[in-house]
């Protein structure tokens, strides 16, 4: 291996920043799954009968299917009686009103997370429902996001608040039937975010939620419901970081996304989670499921993720586009390195007339990391005029590294036009090279040229969290080809 | 200020250089000319601290260190600039913040504040003035896209705002129009200076009337097989290379 090689091969070599444990006294159910533990879960929680009966219908359903085998992803088999599926801080009873409420330690976390969520509160304007585990312990801007009659909230509080909105909705872009992992969820949940914008309204803020693992063998199944109803507006951002630990954790989120007409969604994500060692060992399994539905004419819906944690990703944030003239759009970053694996894509369903969708896809695979980009393009006949434009890069960091592009094309309609383009490179020596010689160092330049390589994407984040991204792309790297 | 002795490299087991012997002390210009294949690209890129090429025999000293032994982001801190024959592209970064990383990094080794975005970018504009080029190029991708004689520009630019103590141009005139040529070629004679030392890399005497080297080198099969004042350019320009092998011959 040559000096330059190796030495990228060490700033690969990193490792992850955020790892670490905080030692909160938690109150978790026993290991396993049967119709008590659901039953338990949601007595916990005060849920209406409707909801149990949909949990119950979806853990029978469950029951009857079987992991999907299809994804480019390998790994040991999931024990799903070996995992606790309810976890919630001890503080939960009283209920914090205030940050100063919180557990100290929980707000060290935030710290070392670099969250400083106090600032957050009062600077940026951001409102922050951040999720601890599985209940959610602090929600801020409440009062004013009320004012405007939107209602953003954890999912349990919309359930005993709004459960006419609940019923309605949930489920309804993603089916409890829909997928193993989305059944699962919709049986187990403990919670999430919900959201509904009423007609007309702009959500002024961007809505952002922490996500965050800690408990030690649970899973976390989050569930998130968003609503834009007719000419509503709201960007919503989720980020996540997870401390270090050795063993694998199953996290099966579920997201659905509404847009009525002339509604626009714009969804966020920044997804950092535990990747596992550099020798595979660990790291979080990230089997999710993210649909959102363009139900109305001209509605909008934009999927934009960074995706650097994880030891698995398995994940298509897709859009049905269902109202005639509606839009949808996945910008993606999906970066690999170690042993990571990521299978990852998109998938744009054309029902409306004159629908478009965009597909923009940045796979970076560094490392043994295997990234695979896997998108559909379905036109039903009925979709008239309908147009979409894919483009996948993938960018290749060593030699070991793997990159694959799995488009899939499905058209019923002539008037349809599909364009897809695809590219793969290499960060050459020669690239590095010239970086280096005018004095920067090799880490900065792979950095340097990575971001480049995802600006793109990075153009379709609001502002402070593409400079996160960023940053989070040259933490998660800093380091290239031999 | 570089001092190279019997210097041997090649590269996967090739030997392209064969014993260099090179002299160049602050404040003078060296040409270095030869045929296609003699290894100048090799010996301007392995000075510059590419990886991959193995160096059998011989030292390089710069500046009283060890050359070989700095990788090359160090030597690059340590003044050296190489103006490649071939400028790189690198897609989605800015040409504006690839020089502002750049010159930081070399700044901040010489243990100056980093320049903050204002000044660079003023700094940046006059420089690209004084070379004729648009300014719009610099929130442009670094290279890509760029017209040949826009690259070689671009690498002059980068030498202007870094101030290196020792340049090497590798065929910086190929591609250039005649204009561009004397724009450059002023360019390049403004950066004259004693505490300066500056190689040429090229094949065409024409830039030599503008920039009038102090020693103009013949490499041929990886050796320096001439060196003379001004007028040994002209000379091969008139008789071509094989005059030079006979010569050495008879
Ligand atoms: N990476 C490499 N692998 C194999 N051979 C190489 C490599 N790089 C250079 N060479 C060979 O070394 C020799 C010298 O090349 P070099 O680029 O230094 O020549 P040059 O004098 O700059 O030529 P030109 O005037 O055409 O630019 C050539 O024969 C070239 O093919
Ligand atoms: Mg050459």
């Amino acid at each position: 291996m040559s000096a330059a090689s190796k030495q990228l091969d060490e700033l690969i070599g990193r490792e992850y920043r955020h790892g670490f444990v905080t030692t909160l006294a938690t109150d978790t159910v026993p290991r396993g799954l049967n119709e008590a533990v659901i039953r338990m879960i949601s007595a916990r929680k005060h849920e209406p009968q409707f909801m149990l009966e949909w949990r119950l219908k979806a853990f029978r359903h469950w029951l009857t299917m079987r992991e999907p085998q299809w994804a480019n992803i390998h790994h040991p088999p999931i024990d799903y009686q070996n995992i606790s599926y309810y976890s919630a801080p001890k503080s939960e009873k009283d209920g914090p009103r205030s940050l100063s409420e919180l557990d100290p330690e929980l707000l060290r976390t935030y710290e070392k997370l670099g969250i400083p969520l106090k600032e957050q509160e009062m600077l940026a304007g951001v409102a922050v429902d951040a999720v601890f585990d599985s209940v959610s312990v602090a929600t801020t801007f409440k009062e004013k996001l009320a004012e405007l009659g939107i209602i953003f909230c954890p999912f349990s509080e919309a359930v005993q608040k709004h459960p006419e909105l609940v019923q309605r909705y949930l489920g309804s872009v993603v089916p409890y039937t829909d997928n193993f992992y989305a059944t699962l969820n919709s049986a187990v949940f403990s919670d999430g975010s919900f959201c509904y914008i009423p007609p007309g309204v702009r959500c002024p803020m961007e809505l952002s939620t922490y996500f965050r693992i800690n408990e030690r063998n649970t899973g976390q199944f989050e569930r998130t419901l968003i609503i834009a109803d007719k000419g509503a507006y709201v960007s919503y951002l989720e980020g996540c970081t997870a401390p270090m630990r050795d063993e694998h954790q199953l996290h099966a989120a579920v997201v659905e996304l509404i847009a009525l007409d002339d509604a626009q969604i714009k969804y966020a994500t920044v997804q950092n989670w535990y990747p596992g060692d550099k020798e595979g060992r660990g790291g979080i399994y990230n089997f999710v499921t993210k649909r959102g539905e363009c139900r109305g004419a001209n509605s909008h819906i934009s999927w934009t993720q960074v995706e650097t944690g994880s030891a698995i990703t398995w994940k298509y944030p897709s859009v049905v586009l269902l109202g005639d003239n509606s839009v949808g759009e996945f910008y993606s970053v999906a970066l690999t390195n170690h042993h990571q694996q990521a299978d990852t894509g998109t998938k744009m369903t054309h029902v409306g007339r004159n629908t478009r969708s965009t597909v923009l896809s940045k796979g970076i695979s560094a490392g043994y990391g295997q990234n695979t980009y896997r998108g559909l393009i379905k036109v039903l006949p009925g979709a008239e005029d309908a147009r979409n434009y894919t483009q996948c890069d993938s960018l290749l960091l060593g030699g070991q590294c793997g990159a694959h592009t799995m488009p899939y094309i499905e058209v019923r309609n002539p008037t349809a036009k599909v364009e897809h383009e695809a590219s793969t490179s290499r960060i050459g020596e020669e690239q590095l090279f010239y970086c280096t010689q005018r004095g920067i160092a090799p880490e900065e330049a792979v950095s340097m040229i990575v971001s480049g390589f995802c600006k793109a994407v990075f153009q379709n984040l609001p502002m402070e969290f593409a400079v996160e991204a960023q940053k989070l792309l040259g933490v998660s790297l800093e380091g290239s080809t031999g | 200020m570089l001092s190279i002795k019997n210097l041997h490299a090649g590269i996967h087991g090739k030997e392209i250089l064969r014993g260099i012997d090179l002299g160049v002390r602050s404040g003078e210009v060296h040409a270095i000319m030869g045929p296609n294949g003699s290894g100048k690209s090799t010996l301007a890129q392995l000075l510059a601290g590419r990886d991959g090429y193995e160096v059998t025999a011989g030292s390089v000293r710069y500046l009283d260190q060890d050359l070989l032994a700095m990788p090359a982001e160090a030597r690059a801190r340590a003044g050296l600039f190489l103006a490649f024959q071939y400028p790189v592209e690198i897609p989605g970064v800015s040409n504006a913040l690839f020089l502002k990383a750049a010159l930081n990094s070399i700044r901040k080794q010489q243990g100056l504040d980093e320049l903050d975005a204002m000044d660079l970018l003023q700094l940046m504009r006059d420089k690209m003035k004084l070379l004729g080029m648009d300014e719009l190029l610099l929130p442009r991708a670094v290279n890509e896209g760029f017209s040949g004689g826009e690259k070689k520009r671009n690498e002059v630019l980068q030498m202007a705002v870094l101030e290196p103590k020792l340049a090497i141009l590798d065929e910086t005139d190929s591609g250039l129009d005649i204009d561009a040529l004397k724009i450059v070629a002023d360019g390049v004679n403004g950066m004259r200076h004693p505490q300066r030392a500056i190689v040429l890399v090229t094949h065409y005497q024409r830039l030599l009337e503008f920039i009038v080297p102090d020693v103009v080198h013949v490499l041929s099969q990886g050796r320096i097989v001439r060196s003379g004042a001004a007028e040994l350019a002209r000379e091969l320009e008139q008789h071509g290379y094989g005059w030079v092998e006979e010569q050495k011959a008879a």
